[in-house]
């Protein structure tokens, strides 16, 4: 069965580009547009990987990567950010919320895939 | 910079997203003027970090290094290190529209202007010049900027890469896989570099009863063969550089193990031990901020599709037919067995509000809030009072009224045109207005609401008011109107609607570049629309737009000529009478004109104009239907009035040619064809034929 990942970014074309890639890498792309949505969407049904950006409206992905954790179903599913390379800031605060770890943006689709194939 | 197909086709979607964004920074941005909250900053940031993070992702370079500037600068004022001044905000409004203009050019394949671009970073770096403020957690600020650059650079690694292979002891801390950070993961991927070797270290393993099984026991002292660069063992426990004590040493040279201190997890940049007690007190500086978040919903939350346009109006016109159909069926009922009448006719009821329904949400699909026109104004009032030296509140009501996009694309320029003449020659210097006993401060207001079946909006300015004397001078000098013709109050204001007037003294740079408000008023009534000014002279002018909600559809009032059925828009029509033979004369013995209360209106005579034969000729036997256009006034002769019902309208333009006096044709529940009336074009027409007619009439 393919694996399932959760893609969360308010940018529409990021999500295009996410979906786009991992969907011809075989994986099943869930979208959600913000933390909020995302966690509903968590709830709602199981994942094997969230993949996450930190800047959005309503939750922010940090938030959201906390939130996940304290779900029984989430404890071990990984969680990665999507970061810009100056925020080190974020990783850190990615980190000690939860998350696995993150991707560097920009990224292209082999870095995506990559990253992705690190973890699931 | 050339894409492969479909990521070409997600860039569009990232133009239209970076435009979105720029709006949504551009309105945000204005509102800081008042109060620097820390909501809407964090909106603003957001936009721009999108707008960099898309551009850097499909390459347009340019784009996401200007954008960088500002998403410095916005952060800066976000963490309240930078204070948020005017100049600061004017730089960052020309720096959205600097970087709109880059996206347009960026998607059209187009040079960039590179010299604005380039004057624009030099503010913007000039500003982050200027020293900061005192930083309410310095350290956390410190180490965001800092660590990116340690964390690339880390000098003197490269020259170390003279080994055999590393060895590594790897002694993660309990908890590492509660984040899944995997250490056979990382295995995997060390094995790919080279000879691997990995012995664990199960000394802290307790016996089984006390196992937990989420917790990590194990260490793990590796080895691993070959010239491996140590930037890549690093990416590979880049994630887990916090929750581990880490060594890593090259095999094979002494100077660089003794370079590397022991019991340092190796990949901390230098002064980052403190890396969790920082993110910790960011986390805390940052707390009310996520707290204050839902409380803000922004407008453009809205769920929302993209649909183009063209396949909605396919959409609109299958369901047209299906109306058409519907008719057409309600009709046939009429003539079958009376005994299976009823359920059909229950049948066709139903289906007449089911398509009915139907319509009514596809049409709401071409709908959009007229917020779309509107939110282009703050920034011209508060780029025009600027430059006019003059103080103004804009005050925007109803954006949330839905109407037609087409209709509201090209209402936007008109609205443009007369928020720039209220505030150029409606609203007063403030000194003047002082002088008045005003208040300095100016109000213009857009306001739109729903009337009846149509969309009302209206510009309202508490400036000095039309100064009627002198437009009554001016028409009068141009010969608009008889020297001796009395209008009211309002007629003289509505004068400034007309061809080849302008009562600017000097053409300004703001408004008076030759769009007249006859320019206006033209396209609004090509929407079907209607405009009209009031004003009072010290206290301000209104004007005052109707527009239908859509163009595809409009509410239509049938009438017959012999055995041809016409469509005349009910919005166009005052009222319909019958008259007497006393009020009828011939002018130059073939324009009739009949007259109507204290004015004489020309006859328009359907059945000459199409060469039908009608049931009579003259104006006293049949009915005169007074339409209105552009402000002038006609009679069209019919035999009779039909029903009143919405008709769907079909462009005879695209099948056939563009016609004088026909704006386009339905299909009736019949089947048949109906034209529909096209009455500013008649009005023209009579009102030119009829020529002086007012001027003999008084």
């Amino acid at each position: 069965m393919a694996k399932r990942i959760l893609a969360v970014d308010d940018s529409a074309s990021m999500r295009q580009m996410v979906l786009f890639t991992l969907q011809g890498a075989g994986y099943e792309v869930l979208q959600a547009c913000d933390g909020l949505e995302a966690l509903g969407m968590a709830r709602a049904s199981t994942v094997d990987l969230v993949l996450t950006d930190v800047h959005m409206p309503r939750m922010d992905g940090i938030t959201l990567v906390r939130e996940l954790r304290t779900l029984p179903n989430y404890k071990f599913v990984p969680m990665l950010i999507l970061t810009t390379e100056s925020s080190q800031q974020k990783k850190m605060d990615g980190k000690s919320a939860g998350a696995t770890g993150w991707i560097v943006k920009p990224f292209n689709p082999p870095q995506l895939l990559a990253t992705v194939a690190r973890v699931i | 910079m050339t894409l492969d197909p479909e990521m070409a086709e997600i860039a569009k979607v990232f133009f239209q997203e970076s435009r979105e964004g720029l709006d949504v920074m551009e309105s945000g941005l204005l509102s800081l003027d008042a109060t620097a909250d820390t909501e809407n900053i964090n909106t603003i940031f957001r936009a721009a970090h999108s707008i960099k993070g898309g551009s850097a992702t499909f390459g347009f370079v340019e784009v996401a290094d200007f954008t960088h500037g500002v998403e410095t600068l916005l952060d800066q004022m976000r963490n309240g290190v930078r204070p948020v001044t005017p100049e600061a905000i004017q730089t960052l409004l020309q720096a959205c529209d600097c970087l709109r203009e880059m996206v347009a050019a960026t998607e059209a394949e187009k040079p960039l202007d590179k010299d604005r671009i380039a004057a624009l970073n030099a503010d913007i770096t000039h500003i982050l010049g200027e020293p900061v403020h005192q930083a309410p957690t310095p350290g956390a600020h410190q180490g965001a900027s800092d660590a990116g650059a340690v964390d690339n650079a880390r000098p003197g690694i490269a020259a170390l890469n003279q080994h055999s292979g590393w060895r590594i002891a790897f002694e993660p801390v309990a908890d590492l896989l509660r984040v899944r950070n995997e250490p056979t993961r990382m295995f995997a991927e060390l094995e790919g570099m080279g000879a691997f070797t990995a012995r664990a270290d199960v000394s802290r393993l307790p016996p089984l009863d006390e196992l937990d099984p989420e917790t990590c026991y194990l260490s793990w002292n590796i080895e691993i063969a070959g010239e491996i660069p140590r930037a890549r063992l690093d990416e590979v426990f880049d994630w887990v550089d916090s929750r581990c004590r880490l060594e890593i040493v090259p095999i094979g040279d002494s100077a660089a193990a003794a370079a590397e201190p022991a019991g340092n997890a190796a990949p901390h940049p230098p002064g980052a031990a403190s890396a969790d007690a920082r993110s910790a007190a960011a986390e805390a500086q940052r707390g009310p901020a996520i707290a204050a978040a839902p409380a803000q919903k922004a407008a453009g939350e809205s769920g929302s599709i993209r649909v183009a346009t063209e396949k909605v109006d396919n959409i609109i016109n299958l369901v047209g037919e299906l109306l058409i159909t519907q008719s057409m069926l309600s009709g046939f009922a009429d003539g079958i067995d009376p005994d299976d009448l009823d359920r059909l006719r229950q049948g066709l009821s139903q289906l007449a509000r089911n398509t009915r329904e139907l319509q009514e949400s596809v049409m709401q699909i071409r709908m959009l809030p007229i917020s779309f026109a509107f939110n282009r104004f703050p920034r011209i009032v508060h780029d025009l009072s600027r430059k006019l030296g003059k103080k103004v509140e804009l005050k925007l009501s109803g954006e949330g009224t839905e109407l037609d996009k087409t209709v509201l694309e090209k209402i936007s320029d008109p609205l443009v045109h007369l928020v720039r003449n209220a505030l150029d020659h409606g609203l007063e210097s403030p000194d003047r207005r002082l002088a008045a006993g005003k208040q300095e401060t100016g109000t213009i207001e857009l306001a739109a609401f729903h009337e009846g079946g149509n969309i009302i909006i209206e510009v309202r300015d508490d400036g000095a008011g039309l100064n009627k004397p002198k437009i009554l001078q001016k028409a009068r000098e141009r010969a608009l109107i008889a020297a001796d013709m009395d209008l009211s109050d309002e007629q003289i204001d509505n004068l400034i609607f007309m061809p080849g007037f302008s009562t600017a003294e000097q053409v300004s740079d703001v408004s008076g570049r030759g769009v007249g408000m006859d320019v206006v008023r033209r396209n609004i009534n090509d929407l079907g629309g209607h405009v009209q000014i009031s004003s009072k002279e010290g206290l301000g002018s209104t004007i005052r737009i109707r527009l239908p909600l859509t163009l595809a559809i409009l509410d239509g009032q049938l009438v017959r000529v012999g055995k041809e059925v016409y469509v005349i828009s009910l919005l166009a029509i005052v009222e319909t009478i019958q008259v007497g033979r006393e009020r009828v004369n011939t002018l130059a013995g073939r324009t009739e004109v009949f007259r109507l209360r204290d004015e004489y209106l020309p006859v328009i005579k359907l059945c000459d104009q199409f060469g039908v034969e009608p049931d009579s000729r003259s104006a006293t036997d049949g009915l005169l239907v007074v339409v209105e256009a552009d402000g002038k006034r006609a009679g069209v002769l019919v035999d009779e009035l039909l029903a009143q019902q919405q008709v769907v309208i079909k462009s005879l333009e695209s099948n056939f040619k563009p016609v004088s006096g026909i704006a386009g044709a339905t299909i009736l529940g019949d089947g048949t064809v109906a034209l529909i009336i096209d009455v500013p074009d008649f009005i023209r027409e009579a009102v030119k034929r009829s020529g002086a007619v007012n001027a003999h009439a008084a």
